[in-house]
């Protein structure tokens, strides 16, 4: 049984966590565009297999 | 006829005949590079290079000996293209390599008789559409120099339109041959994906790279579209049949400024009146667009920086940086799920244009932005400047379909404003024969 799609709520809290261990906090407002983004992406493929 | 001397199919065949000089061409260039140094259009400059060659295409006009159809033409190189003997600087500040052999590409133009006069400024990597990240100096607009030339191929943009070069290689990712050319005023084609050879080109998407001519008049890119696909020259000319033109309204009509909407609007009432068919259509799921785009340039971009992003990262532009590392951090499922969206963009593209030969659509919703500006107000909702100025252009890099941007005139300012025409999959000559019929009518507008 294949795993449910990474949460974007975890993925996003991990990428800014991963971001400012690197030293690279103005990362931060960027990775919150694209986990818009990236909820967006999903909805529109969700939508497909309707 | 009239005799433009600006245009490469005017000026190749006097230079056939001995009529004009390849040397004179090539001082003529120099000097405009020379006049205009506030530009930042070139990176490395072949001046030494370019006179001798000239001097070699002269006396073998003499003596009979004729290349080919840019025999003796000052072409200008986009500095992502390896030319032997010349470093391949990307525009970065990262270590530069000197390349020993030139790409397919080049050996194409200079097999033709091409000059390569230099090598022109971008944005760093093709990674932007402002040519202000590089480590040579912001490329500025030759119509207001306070404003960017777009980007990123838009050194090239700029030389062709202050007389740097006859004509010029740019690439294009998701727009960055049409957007430098609508914003100078000047003419870019993406040809159908695949179609010209990407070998030694700096990558930035492997799948969504493109290489095609920029020039300042539609024939000039046929012919170099031509010599760059090695087609026979000269046999791409203007359509006289009756067009059907789409254009497509919802996302991509939806926020335009005065200049960019007048533009289409004056060229579909010149259309129409000329007995052409200009009709509404819709791109099914166009607004899926940016996300999708977003997903797959980014990850792929920084899978080729991955090794400098770790050596060397403070070599690259901020901003250039930040979008580097933002694609190491995308999964590989959404990745994949990018992929699946294309797929369906590109059957929603091909659906749009049944029963119309080409979409007929604005090449940027605005003028050039203010160099540094990092965001714009575009019928009153602002926006990011990079993402306003791929809205129009990154869809056809994603589903592959030809495209050209071409001027148009227009009244609001003083600012050019560019058409986009997007042709069939695999029928670019077709669409370069439309754009020559449409760009004739195109005088007519403002």
């Amino acid at each position: 049984m294949a795993a449910p799609p990474t949460s974007i709520e975890a993925w996003l809290a991990a990428a800014i966590a991963d971001a400012e261990r690197r030293g690279l906090p103005e990362l931060k407002p960027l990775l919150e565009t694209i986990a818009r983004s990236t909820a967006s992406l999903r909805a529109a493929y969700e939508s497909l297999k309707r | 006829v009239s005799l433009d001397l600006r245009r490469i199919v005017d000026v190749a065949p006097l230079v056939k005949k001995g009529d004009v000089s390849p040397v004179d061409l090539v001082k003529s260039c120099l000097e405009q590079i020379d006049a205009r140094p506030e530009l930042n259009a070139f990176i490395t400059r072949l001046d030494n290079h370019a006179l001798t060659e000239a001097k070699q295409h002269e006396s073998e006009i003499r003596s009979g000996r004729y290349r080919g159809p840019l025999h003796g033409i000052p072409i200008a190189i986009k500095d992502l293209i390896d030319v032997a003997g010349t470093k391949t600087t990307s525009a970065s500040a990262l270590p530069a390599v000197e390349a020993t052999t030139d790409a397919p590409v080049i050996t194409a133009l200079r097999t033709a008789g091409a000059i390569i006069i230099g090598k022109t400024n971008l944005h760093e990597f093709a990674f932007g559409t402002t040519s202000d990240e590089t480590a040579f100096g912001p490329v500025r607009n030759p119509h207001d120099v306070s404003r960017s030339a777009g980007g990123s191929s838009g050194g090239s943009a700029a030389a062709l339109a202050t007389g740097m070069c006859f004509g010029a290689l740019g690439t294009d990712t998701g727009g960055s041959i049409r957007i430098p050319s609508a914003v100078c005023g000047t003419v870019g084609l993406k040809p159908t994906l695949g179609e010209i050879s990407c070998a030694g080109v700096v990558p930035l998407s492997t799948t969504m790279d493109h290489v095609g001519p920029m020039t300042r008049n539609v024939p000039d890119a046929a012919l170099m579209y031509e010599v760059l696909t090695g087609r026979s020259p000269l046999t791409i000319r203007d359509s006289s049949d009756r067009v059907t033109f789409g254009v497509p309204q919802a996302y991509f009509c939806d926020r335009l400024d005065d200049g960019a909407r007048q533009g289409l609007d004056c060229a579909r009432r010149a259309l129409a009146q000329l007995g052409h068919v200009v009709r509404d259509v819709d791109v099914a799921h166009a607004a899926w667009t940016p996300e999708t785009y977003l997903h797959i340039v980014l990850p792929e971009a920084s899978a080729y920086h991955a090794t400098w992003l770790e050596r060397s990262p403070s070599s690259y532009s901020p901003g250039v940086r930040l979008r580097l590392e933002m694609g190491r951090y995308l999964l590989a499922e959404d990745y994949v799920r990018a992929l699946r969206l294309r797929t369906e963009l590109t059957h929603a593209v091909d659906a749009a244009m049944e029963g119309c030969d080409v979409l007929l659509l604005p090449a940027q919703p605005t003028a050039a932005p203010p160099v540094g500006a990092t965001s714009v107000t575009v019928a009153g909702t602002q926006e990011p400047v990079r993402a306003m100025m791929l809205r129009l252009t990154q869809l056809f890099n994603m589903t592959g379909h030809p495209s050209i941007a071409l001027p148009v005139a227009h009244t609001v300012d003083h600012l050019p404003r560019g058409l986009q025409i997007v042709g069939r999959q695999g029928q670019t000559p077709r669409l370069l024969e439309i754009a020559m019929s449409v760009e004739k009518q195109f005088a007519q507008c403002g």
